[in-house]
């Protein structure tokens, strides 16, 4: 399970300390089951809708394959999706500047962890879009509005992961580097830092994720260029069946930042108990 | 014959892990099971059971074949702490399989509490499983079984998981329990000594696949105690004799793990 | 005592300091887009004790009740059924890792297509939006329930519905609270944006239309309550976990401590022991 736990390291099992069923190690053999599946699906929706039962509002599959071809051969709906990807980009990476090392500052002194804390918490459950409005007031409603939106929403799961993952590093890891005779920084850059990374690990996944609804919900309200727009914009030009084709796209970009990040975890985090056992969660 | 085994064996696909089997246990006996490591104890434990079917022969409980968890019989987990629910308290983890089995509450809160004094935790019945050391959390799984009132009460290296001297105590507590309810009990142990301390009779089992090298009769006088029984030259002689199988059924042969004799 | 004061010193004067702060500073602001802290807290006032409050609050609030009461039943059942049947969650496995991932807003303009612009698009796309993490937690949970534990229900001949409701649906609850987490602060973005979108009440509908309507120390008030909400929906989903998970929280504290240290005493104490386990628990804070 890499079930995000708020302030757990990716995966730790929190349901119990008993072994876990490992029912992922199963999948080389049984790709063919979910691919069945998922093509089974597909057929019976195609089906179902080509009878028109459901009415206009939902066009078979076959011909929101088609509107996607014909979107995808359009150089316009590339440059939109440029504009939401580099706004989701962009907005994320300051994000990550501004939270990794303000993190680990406020993790390092006692006095730093108390006196932030309170504000933290205060802060970090605002749905972001609530200060929307006064991002359009300050910023206007172009790409560096988007861009500071983007990155606010996405500071705070990343913010708050690092701080309780420094500050949750092992006493005993911190101590036997202490008695070793490691410096601070040296102490930081070979125990702190490898200790939180499973919680910063689950924070970027998370900050991931809200980046791009923040970044498509604020094209959808906003009315900035981009996917987020084009879908609202196909919808009121009644094209059922574009809006379909592009909310297939959100999804394909969604699902690419949830695999490139599970990747990236795989990667850093192999040392990990969670990378060993059976994935699945949010 | 409480339970009587007949040419019980299992296997997994190919591999045998119990080759064949053939014991039996009297009304109100206490039986030993020992063997070496890795010698299928588990495998049989989960056929007498129910949880397992063998792949051929029985096992016959109280006149009845079982093919399925038989309501007579109760198991003690070597694990307590997974085997109890963390989330209920120690007097709802005794009353749950009492709620399966349709009595009226009185009467299950009648029996839940007389198990629980039995082993010395009446005054425990509100706190949870966690808040309580490892031998008072065996103590409350073995109360769990006792409630459930069974005829046979089955136990699965029942104090591997405890210190010496939760040991110790807890093996009188099992000797005394058996006695008060006339109960019969079959407990699986890789230890030998605890076997021979325990047991009217062991059964020493092979390595596997498994078979059984010996059943021996333990003639020592029922009323035991840890100290002068342990030191009687009748129980070193046994000691012995019970150790001498199971290391004579472990010789350099290559394809076991190598297992010392459990202590 | 004297400690226990000065604790709550270190964690109290940043948080005063800067409302203070902001208080004196922004007192003589003639800005329009930063109105001073006076005028926004009358405002706030004003507007959500009571004038606004029937009109756009409750409406939102329960639209995000009902859409996170939808997602839970719908979560929880058919996560449950996942969990006990992996090979149904094996075949939907990609299905549902693309509706995971896929930003929900996305799905607004569907939404609206569908439902129209009333309650019932806001409530599809909060339940649609919350219902993956507690699925798929639920799944994952119940997935993990300790092997060791089938066993025992079966030995002692627990019925179908009891291994459900006593062992299975417990054992997965740490794991549900985990993916519900999840999901509240998920809903309440989608709360805003639907109101946003498309809505003529509700709190993300106020904020917007005050921003463009020029009512700035209304916009203002209308964040401070969003945040105050936010703020308010996690505490209680604390105290319920805390409530709920007592048992699972007090495993760990006493896995974590010294091993095998009995922590229970004979009865009566053992209430008052277990009062004050919580309140120091509830003082941590947001664990």
């Amino acid at each position: 399970m890499t079930a995000a736990p708020t302030v757990e390291p990716a995966g730790t099992p929190t349901a119990s300390t008993a072994p876990r069923p490992s029912v992922r190690r199963r999948r080389g053999g049984g790709r063919l089951l979910p691919l069945a599946t998922t093509v089974g699906i597909l057929v019976v929706a195609e089906l179902v809708l080509r009878s028109g039962v459901l009415g206009s509002e939902f066009p078979a599959v076959s011909s929101v394959v088609a509107a996607l071809i014909t979107e995808v051969s359009n150089a316009a709906f590339w440059d939109r999706l440029y504009q939401t990807v580099q706004s989701w980009l962009i907005g994320f990476s300051l994000a990550a500047i501004i939270a990794l090392p303000l993190g680990l500052l406020l993790a390092s002194t006692r006095f730093l962890f108390r006196s932030t804390r309170l504000i933290i918490d205060f802060l970090r459950p605002i749905p972001p879009l609530a200060i929307l409005p006064l991002a359009v007031l300050l910023l206007g409603s172009g790409t560096s509005m988007k861009v500071w939106l983007v990155a606010f929403s996405a500071v705070w799961p990343m913010l708050f992961q690092t701080i309780y993952g420094a500050h949750d590093v092992d006493g005993v890891a911190r101590d036997t580097a202490r008695s070793y005779g490691l410096g601070r920084a040296q102490i930081y850059r070979h125990v702190v830092i490898p200790g939180a990374l499973p919680y910063i690990a689950t924070g970027v996944r998370l900050a991931a994720t809200i980046a791009l609804v923040v970044t498509i919900a604020t094209e959808l309200i906003v009315g900035s260029a981009g996917l987020g727009y084009r879908i609202n914009q196909v919808r009121y030009g009644g094209d059922m069946t574009t809006m379909y084709a592009l909310i297939l796209v959100a999804g394909l970009l969604g699902w690419l930042s949830t695999a490139a990040s599970r990747a990236l975890e795989k990667r850093l985090l192999f040392w990990h108990p969670s990378q060993r056992q059976a994935g699945g969660g949010q | 014959m409480m339970l009587e085994v007949t040419n019980l064996a299992k296997s997994y696909g190919d591999v045998p892990a119990i080759a064949d089997l053939t014991f039996g246990v009297a009304a109100q006996e206490f039986v030993c099971i020992v063997g070496p490591s890795g010698c299928g104890k588990t495998t049989l434990l989960k056929c007498l059971s129910g949880l397992l079917e063998p792949s051929r022969g029985t096992a016959v409980l109280d006149g009845t074949t079982v093919d399925g968890p038989p309501e007579t019989l109760a198991l003690v987990f070597q694990e307590y702490s997974r085997s109890l629910l963390p989330w209920k308290t120690v007097l709802d983890n005794v009353l749950l399989p009492l709620r399966a089995k349709g009595l009226d509450k009185a009467e299950q809160r009648r029996l839940a509490m007389e198990s629980l004094a039995e082993v010395g935790l009446a005054d425990f019945t509100h706190a949870y499983p966690w808040q309580l050391s490892g031998g008072m959390q065996q103590r409350v799984a073995i109360a769990r079984a006792l409630a459930y009132q069974p005829k046979v009460l089955l136990m699965d290296e029942p104090f591997a998981s405890v210190d010496a001297q939760t040991r110790a105590e807890l093996e009188d507590l099992i000797l005394k329990v058996r006695r008060h309810f006339g109960i019969t009990v079959v407990l699986v142990t890789h230890d030998i000594d605890e076997a021979v301390y325990l047991a009217d009779r062991v059964v020493v089992l092979t390595k596997r696949p498994t078979k059984v090298a010996e059943v021996i009769d333990i003639d020592l006088p029922d009323d035991r105690d840890q100290v002068t029984t342990r030191e009687s030259p009748e129980f070193a002689h046994l000691r012995g004799q019970v150790a001498r199988l199971i290391v004579g059924a472990q010789p350099g042969d290559a394809d076991t793990t190598n297992v010392g004799v459990a202590s | 005592m004297r400690q226990r004061l000065s604790n709550l010193a270190l964690e109290l004067w940043l948080p005063v300091a800067l409302v203070v702060g902001w208080w004196l500073l922004s007192d003589t602001s003639t800005s329009t887009y930063f109105p001073s802290l006076r005028t926004i807290m009358a405002t706030f006032v004003d507007t959500w004790m009571f004038t606004r409050f029937g009109s756009d609050v409750i409406p939102s609030m329960a639209r995000f009740a009902y859409g996170l009461g939808i997602a839970l039943v719908i979560g929880i059942t058919i996560g449950t059924v996942l969990g006990l049947v992996p090979t149904l969650r094996r075949a939907f496995d990609p299905i549902l890792d693309f509706f995971r991932a896929l930003p929900k807003p996305a799905l607004l303009p569907l939404a609206i297509v569908v439902f129209g612009v009333g309650d019932g698009m806001k409530i599809f796309i909060i339940a649609f939006g919350t219902v993956w993490p507690i699925l798929l937690n639920t799944t994952d949970g119940v997935r993990g329930v300790d092997p060791m534990l089938h066993d025992m229900a079966r030995v002692f001949g627990l019925t179908r519905w009891q291994r459900l409701w006593q062992i299975i649906l417990p054992a997965a609850s740490p794991q549900m609270f985990v993916g519900i987490r999840l999901s509240l602060s998920i809903g309440l973005i989608l709360m805003v944006v639907s109101e946003m979108v498309a809505s003529t009440n509700g709190l993300g509908f106020f904020v917007l239309l005050s921003q463009q309507t020029f009512a700035i120390p209304q916009m203002w008030a209308g964040i401070l309550l969003l945040g105050i909400i936010g703020y308010a929906v996690n505490l209680v989903f604390l105290m319920v976990e805390r409530r709920v998970l007592r048992w699972h929280i007090g495993r760990r504290a006493a896995a974590s401590g010294d091993d095998h240290q009995p922590t229970a005493k004979p009865k009566g104490r053992l209430r008052r022991a277990r009062v004050v386990t919580a309140l120091s628990s509830v003082f941590r804070t947001n664990a």
